[in-house]
């Protein structure tokens, strides 16, 4: 498989600037993805994973919301420096994302023919017969039994998970080169979640596409991805290959995060949580981020943010701990 | 919901017998509408004691036939009433998606704007414009959109705040539509069910209000015959005859009402939900 890389975030920042101060929601975010491979973008809730996404597709939350530094280099151009329509034309196109909800993806008022044609018919300027028979194909490929009666169907005749198929369909109908699942399983019950994942899994394998799959459960992880960022506050605090994340988790907020994973074969009266809530992104401590709930809090966390180290092959940790200057 | 299927029957006759006698009013009136017959006025319908059959809905206080002040009125009040309906409206949709979608100081101007002039007494404004430009059906019209419009932009305002935050519109922004693709396509149509029937219920609104702004001598010159105007016209006379009142009343009563029945089967027809039972 050739690794040439589709996507470069380089010490992204975004931040909101609200009446009561700025809220770092993303504070110096790196990573690299490869063509063809999918990365899994772990976090609490506020943790900064969502506004990332949309802060590659330039569409952070306005007015409040504001890129304020960084690069994301996506194919060798550097989308920050992109105007408004050069970015209409990368989207859908070339990226593209689904979001949590199915139940309001869809507009109520046209048929799913309708919507999975809009974004073909957008960007490929083909006439709307041509559209629909493509319509058509992406609905076989996600799955939807007899397409061309559907095709003629409103969104609230169908059911949670065929319309994530659907939003899916309408998504990948451009082929685009990157996709971003913002919690795509979040609604959907636990048996419906197992056959996207596994769809979603099956096509980005077929067509070579990138992924970056944004998601709190470490279940989705494990089946779709292939590298992971943990994240914390606004930062990445851990970043490796799945493998070597589940062997080895080194910073001290994914390990209890793994921790408060029920367990198969142990049996606890009381599954562990982590104390604490996470940091007012307003009011950031001057040090690392974690300090206030972390267990193993040393002097120079307190006073200086870490920065990265490497502890493995591609596997980087921002905690001192880990740092080999300091130990 | 059975009456989904098919185009409802009355009010669409209701309404294509007033729109057709307001359009052919001067072949059908018997009457001059503003002819005076002052011996034989206020005489009582044609089927009651005292009435004749040359006036078969009686006559006013000036002696002038009803029926054909009946069928020259349908001219000027449903003029009014749907040109004030569709623009107001219109205006009013197309301000409340720019303040609710753009947002910024655009949206901030606009709905500070409405505001404003929800805060005016119309009479007030009515009586300055009407001594400035001289009552006239046209002036009507101008003065009831300019403060009709504000109603419309309230409530579709925060239609469009709730529509905006909807999973679909952000899609479409994934998918690169352009800001009046989004607009026109998804959060216009959505929004059209509630314009529906702020316009059925505007429309009965205006025809009263025009004939206030009559009543106080800011609106339709008193010769025209509107039916608002009659209406407030035979106001006095109601105790010994009642038909002045009543005829008039019937008209907006049967126009208004039609209104909202189609303005129901119209917003039925647009749910997509409702389209297939």
């Amino acid at each position: 498989m050739k690794s040439k890389t589709i996507l470069e975030v380089k010490d992204l920042k975004t931040y909101f600037f609200t009446r009561h101060g700025v809220a770092k929601a993303v504070d110096g975010v790196s990573f690299r993805l490869k063509e063809g491979e999918a990365l899994g973008l772990v976090g609490e809730s506020g943790c900064g994973k969502s506004i990332t996404c949309l802060s590659i597709l330039k569409l952070v939350p306005q007015p409040a919301g504001r890129i304020v530094g960084g690069k994301i280099i996506f194919d060798g151009v550097d989308l920050l420096s992109n105007s408004e329509k050069e970015m209409r034309d990368i989207r859908g196109r070339r990226i593209s994302m689904i979001l949590q909800d199915p139940m309001t993806s869809l507009n109520p008022l046209f048929t799913i023919g309708e919507q999975v044609a809009e974004p073909i018919i957008i960007h490929q300027k083909i006439d709307r017969a041509r559209a629909w028979e493509k319509a058509k194909e992406m609905l076989t490929l996600v799955k939807i039994q007899s397409p061309e009666v559907r095709m003629m169907e409103y969104p609230h005749q169908m059911s949670g998970g065929m319309r994530q198929r659907i939003v899916g369909a309408m998504v990948l109908s451009c082929q685009p080169d990157l996709l971003i699942a913002d919690e795509p399983t979040t609604s959907l019950d636990v048996t419906i979640q197992a056959q996207f994942l596994r769809l979603l899994k099956e096509i980005q394998e077929r067509s070579n596409l990138s992924m970056i799959v944004v998601t709190h459960d470490f279940g989705i992880v494990a089946k779709v991805c292939d590298r992971l960022a943990v994240m914390y506050a606004g930062k990445i605090v851990e970043y490796a290959g799945i493998r070597e994340l589940f062997n080895h988790p080194t910073h001290p907020y994914t390990k209890a995060l793994m921790d408060s994973i029920p367990k198969m074969d142990v049996k606890v009266d009381r599954l562990y949580s982590i104390e604490g809530q996470p940091p007012d992104l307003r009011n950031l401590p001057p040090g690392c981020n974690f300090v206030p709930r972390c267990s193993h809090v040393m002097e120079i966390c307190e006073k200086e943010p870490p920065g990265e180290s490497v502890v493995g092959d591609g596997h980087t940790v921002s905690c001192w701990l880990s740092c080999p200057k300091w130990n | 919901m059975t009456a989904v299927k098919g185009i409802p029957i009355f009010p669409t006759l209701v309404l294509s017998i007033f729109i057709f006698s307001g359009i052919f009013a001067g072949f059908l009136a018997p009457y001059d509408p503003v002819e005076n017959h002052i011996n034989e006025a206020l005489s009582p319908p044609a089927w009651q004691e005292g009435g004749t059959t040359k006036y078969l809905l009686g006559t006013d206080h000036l002696g002038r036939d009803m029926l054909s002040r009946l069928l020259y009125g349908a001219t000027v009040s449903l003029r009014v009433g749907f040109i004030v309906v569709f623009v107001s409206g219109g205006t009013g949709a197309i301000l409340a998606i720019l303040a609710g979608f753009i947002g910024g100081w655009v949206g901030m101007a606009i709905m500070r704007l409405t505001d404003m002039m929800l805060s005016i007494p119309y009479l007030l404004i009515a009586i300055v414009m009407a001594v400035l430009m001289g009552p006239s059906v046209n002036n009507v019209i101008i003065i009831l959109v300019v403060l009709g419009w504000t109603q419309y932009t309230r409530v579709l305002h925060s239609e469009v705040l709730r529509i905006k935050e909807a999973d679909f519109i952000q899609l479409a922004k994934v998918a690169g539509c352009s800001k009046m693709r989004i607009m026109l396509r998804h959060v216009f149509p959505n929004i059209v069910n509630t314009l529906i029937i702020l316009g059925t219920l505007n429309l009965g609104q205006v025809i009263i209000m025009e004939a206030s702004l009559s009543f106080i001598g800011a609106g339709v010159p008193p010769i025209f015959p509107a039916w608002g105007r009659m209406l407030a016209d035979g106001r006095q006379y109601i105790t010994f005859a009642w038909w002045l009142c009543v005829w008039p009343g019937l008209a907006i009563l049967l126009v208004v009402l039609s209104c909202n029945l189609l303005g129901d089967w119209i917003r039925v027809r647009f749910d997509p939900k409702f389209r297939q039972i």
